[in-house]
Parts: structure tokens; sequence; C-alpha cells
């Protein structure tokens, strides 16, 4: 090599070599042009028989088969989600000559909404000329009505499918969410190959997020169809099997998807769902050992089923301008003031960074003033709570005392103890839809504001958020977190809805480990302090939760709240009677239980309910009484069997 | 640059009139094949395209700047292409990476650059480009080139096509590294190197598996075996086979091609057209067709073989059998032999830069034998 770079441009040499690789080059282009030619005669002369009488009198297409969805099991493997039969109204575009005329004729017999004719069109024309596209689901009777005018509607057809059912209706719609018909934007976001037999999608909750575990994927046969469309020779027809096999067709079955296992006591789920009622509101059960959701209701709900079967257009605006938002889920993405509920997590804030210690005691005469300023913050008891230490605090509710216990902790560590116990961005939930709340401190502020006047902090921002009030944000899903943690003391876990998949085959399952979050380091003796208070909460004569939950069998630690929907002036009184019921407090709950060794965290929270203790505890109570009461896995079968 | 242009415009100012008329090159063997390919590609593509007028005349319009392409490009004497090569070289890897940042920002696949009026894929111009860089690399250098030299002939032809195969459009990356690699095996690299790039490729191939994601790999499969997808590609090929099969020893007959009209044959116009053809035409339209290619081809060779210095011969001959590893591509993809590749049939598929690119590369062929004896030796 080296000699060579050293050696003379020599152009003949140079020549010479060239054209002995162009003669190369040529003798190979003849040879692979030779292929090609053979590859022509193989099909155009060898198999001309076979390919002409595929083209002229029949042709081979490719029918896609839909993969049965996988079911939705809680944790006792009770059914929340499951597949029923029905008939669906389909139709194959390249079919259909005059496609408006024919959508406008099944809108007059009342077959297709009207509305949706511009949507179906779009539909339509985004599938493939020999896929069945599914319309709609039908009843009983409009398969009828269709069935005997079927001739008027070539590329029309009525074909048995399956619907999505969820026996448990809205008591499970917020935690494992429905199916819909896929839309266009839909169509974005999967492989439509494997979606080409499919008529529905996951929309939210368990049934999107888990969309590729339940779904499956898509089979296909191969069938012979005469030139009007016609099957002529359809192998998974048992009588023309063998001469589908003859033909060389093929057909490869659908792989149905995995079933999944949820952490949800369904038990639960209905207790919560009642013990809520008519209220607007939300309910979250944590297993405060793994993280697992126990229940997760939001109300008012709606009725999936509905939704999966096809709603119509104007239906579907019915429901969305319900002022009580039905669709909307309380549970992730409601975001509340926190309200007194926050109170523990700042008692142990204060004794944890040491700027307060457990018998320290402050004097509330009703009200708290920063030092050189006039404005009152009132304690929600006019006459006040006398000296208080933390522990009659936390179970008087006392305000007067974290007001002062913010200020002496200040905003940016109250905030930092309060994003260990997962307050502010979103918990992680494996669902989604999720909201965070807000934990406002200085930087918080500086970034979320425009103008520099609103970037700056006030001190008596830091007053009111030691009361959980101002900035302060919360979902009631973040609520159950930090209760749970709570609970634990200090040991967090993702919460979690799906704790295992099930293959459809052999019903074997593989469960999923819990995932632990960073942890909160607190000294033991502070837990115990905290702790004792919220026990107290329920059980001493002064507590804020006694009357709620007197007589329980078991032990509840927990903390009331009341957030405040309006601003009240310096010198007003709140009146609940005299106020708009949408402007009324709303009524919040969080608490564990037995306090001994807690197997529960809870979270309620009822819109404008009025205060903590009268509208969100005994919701709480009936929650844990039902928990308490049942049995490791009883009787949901007979609620079933009975509803339906 | 600037020496160039001062001689291009020092050089009409003399005779303007009678040097561009006296001079006028055009390669008449290359021009009439040319011209019976076009045809032969109207004909097919107002079946294809539904017996609709209007895209054929859009098509006959893009011909029609094809043509012109290839006489501005034949009368540019090849030693300027030389000057130039590593400038476009540069302009158009250039291109690709804006193209690559723009792709990145609007977060999808991006192949067009707009300039306004004109919407055009660089990566096209590559085809035409990486060749010319690496003829241009090896014009001064002794043959066969070195081990060194042919490491930065690597860089220079990977770098475009890992660009391209970003956007991705792995078909014209392919042909990027078959249009530069053609120059080296043309330029003399010994055939036993040859091997061993071969027998290397074979043997990381197992690693670069290891190392890709599941959806990659499911990708690859599908690519290599289409009938595993009949939903999809493999759809496509069932159909086009059944055209061709159908087609037997001299068609159905012009218009006639049930597969193509009822609509079974997909991508009928652009990539799938060959089968419209032999469906049409049958064997014997096939093989008239794959003859004036072969004519093409064997025309491209033998004015390499006459061409006078190294860059023009590596860049004639590298032009040539480019154009061939096209035909065969699209035409082993559509009578099943090849796995599924987005390669249009050259100059038959319908669509405006092939066309205008192709034409222009056999005006560089004209170019190269009509200004052969202008050139000091």
């Amino acid at each position: 090599m080296a000699k060579r770079t050293q050696a003379l441009k020599d152009p003949w040499r140079e020549q010479r070599l060239f054209v002995s690789r162009v003669i190369g080059a040529a003798v190979v282009v003849l040879m692979l042009t030779s292929v090609l030619v053979g590859r022509l005669v193989q099909l155009q002369i060898v198999d001309y028989q076979r390919f002409s009488e595929l083209s002229q009198d029949n042709r081979l297409r490719i029918e896609p088969l839909a993969p049965t969805r996988g079911l939705i099991l809680d944790r006792n493997h009770v059914v929340i989600a499951e597949n029923l039969p029905t008939w669906q109204l389909v139709a194959i575009p390249e079919q259909i000559a005059d496609l408006d005329g024919v959508l406008r004729d099944l809108e007059a017999l009342g077959l297709l909404d009207p509305a949706e004719h511009s949507t179906l069109v779009e539909l339509i024309r985004s599938h493939r000329g020999f896929e069945r596209v599914k319309l709609r689901n039908l009843s009983e009777t409009e398969a009828s009505r269709f069935a005997v005018r079927r001739h008027r509607f070539p590329g029309i057809d009525i074909q048995e499918g399956l619907v999505r059912y969820y026996p448990f209706g809205p008591v499970s719609a917020h935690a494992v969410g429905y199916v819909g018909s896929i839309s266009s934007s839909d169509l974005d976001r999967i492989d439509r190959r494997n979606y080409a037999a499919t008529s529905y999608i996951g929309k939210t909750g368990i049934e999107r997020t888990y969309e590729h575990v339940l779904h499956g994927q898509v089979g296909y046969r191969q069938q012979v169809v005469n030139a009007q469309g016609r099957v002529l020779l359809d192998p998974a027809e048992s009588e023309s099997e063998a001469r589908g096999a003859s033909a060389g067709l093929e057909t490869k079955w659908p792989e149905p998807g995995r079933n999944v296992v949820l952490s949800l006591d369904m038990r639960l789920q209905l207790a919560a769902h009642e013990a809520l009622g008519d209220a607007r509101g939300a309910a979250v059960v944590i297993d405060p050992s793994n993280g697992d959701v126990l229940a997760l209701v939001s109300t008012p709900s709606f009725d999936p089923n509905r939704l999966a079967a096809g709603l119509s257009r104007s239906d579907y605006a019915a429901l969305m301008a319900d002022p009580d938002k039905p669709l909307f889920n309380r549970a992730l993405a409601g975001r509340y003031p926190p309200g007194s509920t926050i109170k523990p997590f700042l008692g142990l804030a204060a004794l944890e960074h040491e700027t307060k210690a457990a018998h320290d005691h402050v004097y509330c005469p009703g009200f708290y003033r920063l030092p050189g300023n006039t404005h009152r913050y009132r304690d929600w008891r006019p006459q006040g709570h006398g000296n208080v230490d933390l522990h009659d605090a936390i179970v008087q509710s006392c305000d007067v005392y974290f007001y002062d216990l913010a200020i002496g902790l200040g905003i940016d560590l109250l905030a930092d103890t309060l994003h260990s116990f997962g307050f502010g961005p979103p918990t992680g939930i494996d669902i989604n839809g999720e909201i965070g709340g807000v934990v406002p401190s200085r930087e918080w502020k500086r970034e979320q504001f425009e103008r520099p006047e609103d970037k700056v902090w006030f001190p008596g921002e830091t007053v009111i958020a030691g009361i959980g009030q101002g900035y302060t944000l919360a979902t009631p899903l973040q609520l159950a977190h930090a209760t749970a943690v709570l609970a634990a003391r200090g040991a967090r876990y993702r919460p979690r809805l799906l704790i295992g998949t099930e293959e459809t085959f052999d019903g074997g399952i593989s469960y999923r480990e819990p995932e632990p979050l960073p942890g909160v380091e607190i000294g033991e003796e502070h837990w115990k302090v905290v702790h004792d208070a919220l026990v107290a909460v329920t059980q001493s004569p002064r507590g804020t939760a006694r009357t709620p939950m007197l007589g329980t069998e078991y032990v509840v630690a927990g903390k009331t709240g009341t957030a405040q929907v309006l601003g009240i002036a310096q010198d007003a009184k709140y009146d609940a009677d005299l106020i708009d019921e949408r402007h009324r407090d709303h009524g919040l709950f969080i608490g564990y239980a037995p306090a001994e060794a807690p197997r529960i965290a809870v979270a309620v929270v009822v819109e404008n309910g009025g205060g903590g203790s009268s509208a969100a505890a005994p919701v709480a109570r009936k929650i844990m009484d039902a928990y308490f009461a049942m049995q490791p896995s009883t009787a949901v079968g007979n609620y079933v069997a009975r509803e339906h | 640059m600037s020496l160039a242009s001062i001689e291009w415009g020092a050089k009409p100012r003399k005779a303007l009139g009678s040097q561009l008329l006296g001079k006028l090159v055009v390669d008449v063997p290359l021009l009439l094949t040319l011209l019976a390919v076009a045809v032969i590609g109207l004909v097919v593509l107002y079946s294809a395209a539904g017996e609709d007028p209007s895209r054929v005349v859009r098509q006959a319009m893009r011909a029609a700047l094809g043509f012109a392409a290839f006489f501005v490009m034949a009368q540019i004497p090849p030693r300027y292409l030389r000057i130039w090569s590593p400038w476009l070289y540069c302009a158009v890897l250039g291109l690709l990476f804006a193209v690559a940042v723009e792709g990145e920002i609007s977060q999808g696949a991006q192949r067009w650059l707009d300039l306004g009026i004109v919407r055009f894929q660089p990566s096209e111009l590559m085809k035409l480009a990486a060749p010319m860089m690496v003829a241009w690399f090896l014009h001064d250098r002794t043959l066969p080139p070195t081990l060194p030299q042919l490491v930065v002939v690597l860089l220079m032809i990977t770098v475009p096509a890992i660009l391209i195969a970003e956007q991705p459009d792995l078909g014209t990356a392919l042909l990027v590294v078959a249009a530069g690699g053609l120059v080296v095996v043309l330029a003399g690299m010994s055939l036993r190197l040859m091997l061993g790039v071969a027998v290397l490729g074979v043997a990381l191939a197992p690693l670069l598996w290891m190392t890709m994601h599941d959806y990659q790999r499911q990708r690859l499969l599908t690519f290599l075996n289409p009938e595993s997808d009949p939903l999809g590609a493999g759809y496509n090929i069932i159909q086009s086979k059944i055209a061709i099969g159908s087609g037997h020893l001299f068609g159905k007959g012009w218009l006639n091609g049930t597969q193509a009209h009822l609509e079974f044959l997909p991508e009928r116009s652009t990539d799938f057209i060959f089968a419209v053809l032999a469906e049409e035409f049958g064997l014997f339209g096939a093989v008239t067709l794959l003859v004036l290619y072969l004519v093409l081809i064997g025309r491209g060779l033998f004015i390499a073989s006459q061409a006078q210095d190294t860059f023009t011969r590596l860049l004639a001959g590298s032009l040539s059998l480019t154009f061939f590893v096209y035909v065969f591509v699209n035409a082993g993809m559509v009578s099943g032999l090849l796995p599924v590749v987005g390669v249009p049939l050259p100059l038959v598929s319908a669509g405006g830069t092939s066309m205008v690119t192709l034409m222009g590369c056999f005006g560089i062929l004209a170019a190269i034998h009509g200004h052969r004896k202008l050139l000091p030796a």
C-alpha cells in the first residue's frame, strides 16, 4: 500500500483497469437483467393460468379479523369491563357508489344521526376500499328494520360484533374509563393496520392507558371474491376449509388482548360511590403499604355503556353542558384548596425543622396579626382557642397556631415538606388525565406570574398557606396519597391502578411490583406527636371529627378541612344559609385506619358541602365501615346479579 | 467558483450565436432512446392514472422540463462539473442538515424543502452530488485507491446516506450508497477488499440486530418478508404479482388491465407502474422497456470507456450503473423478487424531481462524450 501511493499516476494502466471493471459491470448488468426476464417469464408464462384466473374471474381479498379486547378485573377478579354480542351496522367503502346519498337514506330510516354525517364520511374515506367500517351498534329492532331493507343499500351490511359492557356502569366510570369509536385523531396515535378490523378504542382511564395491553393483535383471512365483491371462497367457513387450504388461502387468527387486574376493590368502590350519593365530590382510598388504589370515585358520574354503544352528538353535547360536569374526573383533576387537612403535614415540617417544639404554646385570641400590620387573619372560632400546643391545634384545628407556625417555618421550608409528601406535581398514577396541584413558594410565584410586581412574595401569603388556603391546591388523589404516606410514617409508593395482567389463553397472571418513591425522612418521635393528635381528632371530646366517627369498631386517625370558595371581607361573617349553594365551602376529610396498624388511607372532598366534619367525614366513615365489614372477597357478585 | 464564472462568462463573448449553434452538444442515441422511454411512460401513465388527461399533461410537462435539463447539462464542459463538485456536495449536504433540523422542529418526517415557488427533495440531488464528490476526490489520485483514501470516501458517502435514512427514506439512502460505492468499485478497489467489506457487513448484522428496538426489528422483518404482513406491504405485492402474471405474452391490451382499473393494484401511477405495463402489454411490453433501459446503460458505459480523464470516466460509469440499480430494484420489487423499497421506475413513474435529476444525469453523459475532444488529454 505504502509503495503504491508513491507511484506515479499511470493513465494507461488506470484506463485498462477501468475498462476491465466496466466490462465486469456490464456482465453483471446482463446477468441481473436475465434474472428479471426469467422472473417475468415465470409469472407471465409458467404461472399465467393461475394468475389469470385470480385476475379475471376472481380476486383475492384479505379480510382483517378483530382481536377480542381483554377484560378488566378488580383485585378479586370481579369483572368491571367485558364484551357482549351485538349487531353492528357496517359500510364497505368500495361497494358504495353514492356515499352521501346512502348515508342520507340511513339517516331517514333513523339508523344514523344526521349530525354525524360529515364525521362518518371522513371515517369511511379514511379506510381501504375493502375494509368493513363500523358505523354504530344497532338494537334488536333497528337491526331488523335494516335487515328487511338491506337490498336497497349495496355496500351497507349488518354483522355480529362485540360491544364493551361495564356491569357497574357509573360506579366504575371514572376509574376504568370507557371505549368509543375510533376518531380521526385516534388514528394518528395507533398502528392503523393493527386496528383494521377494530371498531372501538379506549378513550379515558384504564381503557386508554392500557389500550396496548387490552387490544391484542389483528388477524386476517384470505378470501376469494368475484368482481362484485361477493365472497366465493372463505377458508373460515368449514365446508370450504379444505378447498381454501388447497387454493393456498391463509388464515391467521387474531391474538386476543390480555386481561388487566386492577387494584380496585369493587365492594369498596361501590360503597364510596353510594356514600357520596348525589353530592359533587370525590373519594380516593389507597393501601399505604403499596400504593394500591382500592377505590377512586368521582361524582356525579356517567354511564360508560352509553358512550361505548355510541352516543349521538346531541346526547354528548347535553352531557358536556351539564353544570355538574359528570365527565369531569374530580378525583384526578379536581383541584381544591386543602384547607385544614394540610395541618398535620405542616406540624411535621415545623417539628422536623425545629422551628416549633411539640409543647411550645401559642395564644389564640381568635385572630392573628403580622407585626406592624393591622390586618387580622381570623380563626374559624371567633372567641379563639386560648393557649394551644401542636396537639391541641390539630385536634381543634386552631388556625392561629398554624398562622404562627407558617411564619416561623417560612414559605420555602413549608413548600419543601409538602413536595416531599407528593403535593404539587402529579403523583404519576398509571392512568392519564391526572393534573397536579399547587404548592406555592417564592420560586413558584416568580415563574407563575408575568408582571414583576406580581412576582413578589408577601408574608401574608405565607400566613394563609399555613391553613391550606391562598394559592395552595391539591387533588383528592394527592390528598389520599399524602395521607397514605402519613399512615406509613414516611414510606411512599406511587399510586397505581394496574396490579397485573392476565394471559387470556392460560389464565396466568403476572403481577407487577409496587413502585417505591423517595420516602419522607422525619424523626420517629415527631410522627408520634402528629399521629396521637390525629387519633384525638376522632376520639377526644373536643376533636373536630368526633361526632361522625362515634362508635366505630376501629380507631380512625384523621383530619377535617374546610376550603373557602368565597373570600370573606374583614368583618363580615360566613353564613351558609345566605350564600348561593355553589359558593358554599368545600368539605374535606383525610384519615387512615386502623390507627395502630393502618390498612387504608382515605381522602374525601365534597364540593360546596359546608364543613369537613359535617359533609366529608361522614362519607369517609361509610367507606371505612364498608372496608372493615367486608371479608376478603365476598359478595360483589351478588350485587351484580341483583342489578342486572 | 469565481475563476469558473469568469471563464464561463468570457467564452460566449467571442461569437455568441455561432458558438452555441456550432458546438451544441446532443448525444443522438441517448436522446432518441430517452424519447422512446418517455413516450412509453406517458402511454402507460394514461392508463394507470384512470384515463385522466390532466395527469398525463402534468407528467408531460415534467418530462419537457427533464429534456430541458438534459440539453442544459449537455452544454456544460465536464471540467466545470469537476470544479463545482465539492461546492455542490457541500451545498446539498447543508440542505440535508437544514431539512433534518426543520423535521426535528416540526416533529415529523421531512423530505421536502420549500423554496417558495418550487419544493424539492435535497436527497434527490445527493444521488448526483455524492458520486461527483467521490469522483472528484479520486480524480488526481493514483488508482486503485489506498485504504486511507477509501476511509475518506466512506465518510463522504455514509454521512449524507445516514441523514437521508433518518428522514426516513431508506430507498434513496441506499441509492446514494450505491451511486458513491459504484465509483469506488469502478476506480479499481481491490476485489479482495470488496469481499472483506461484504464479510464484515454480514458479521456486523447480528450486532446491529441486538442494539435495535423491538419496533425497529419488526419493521425490518416486514421489510425482508412482506408476505408476513398481508394487510400492508404484502397486499401490494400479491396484487402486483397477479397483475404481472395475468399479462401473458402480449398483455390484456391498453386500458384493459383489470387489476389497475378496478383499483386492486396500489400505487399504480408511481412505484407499481411497471405492473400496469406488464399487465396491459405483457411480457413483450415489459421486455421492450427493459431493452430500452439496457440501451441507455450500454451507451453510458460506452461513453465511460471513451472518457479521457478519471473524473468523467468514474462519473459516467457510476451514473449508468446507478440507473441500472433503479431499474433492477423497482422491477425486482414489483415482481416480488426484492423487498418493498420506495424506488420509482426511472423516467416512467409519475413524479417530478426524479425525472428532472435523471434527465440531467443523461445530459452529463452527453456532455462527457460531446466535449471530449475539447479537453487537453
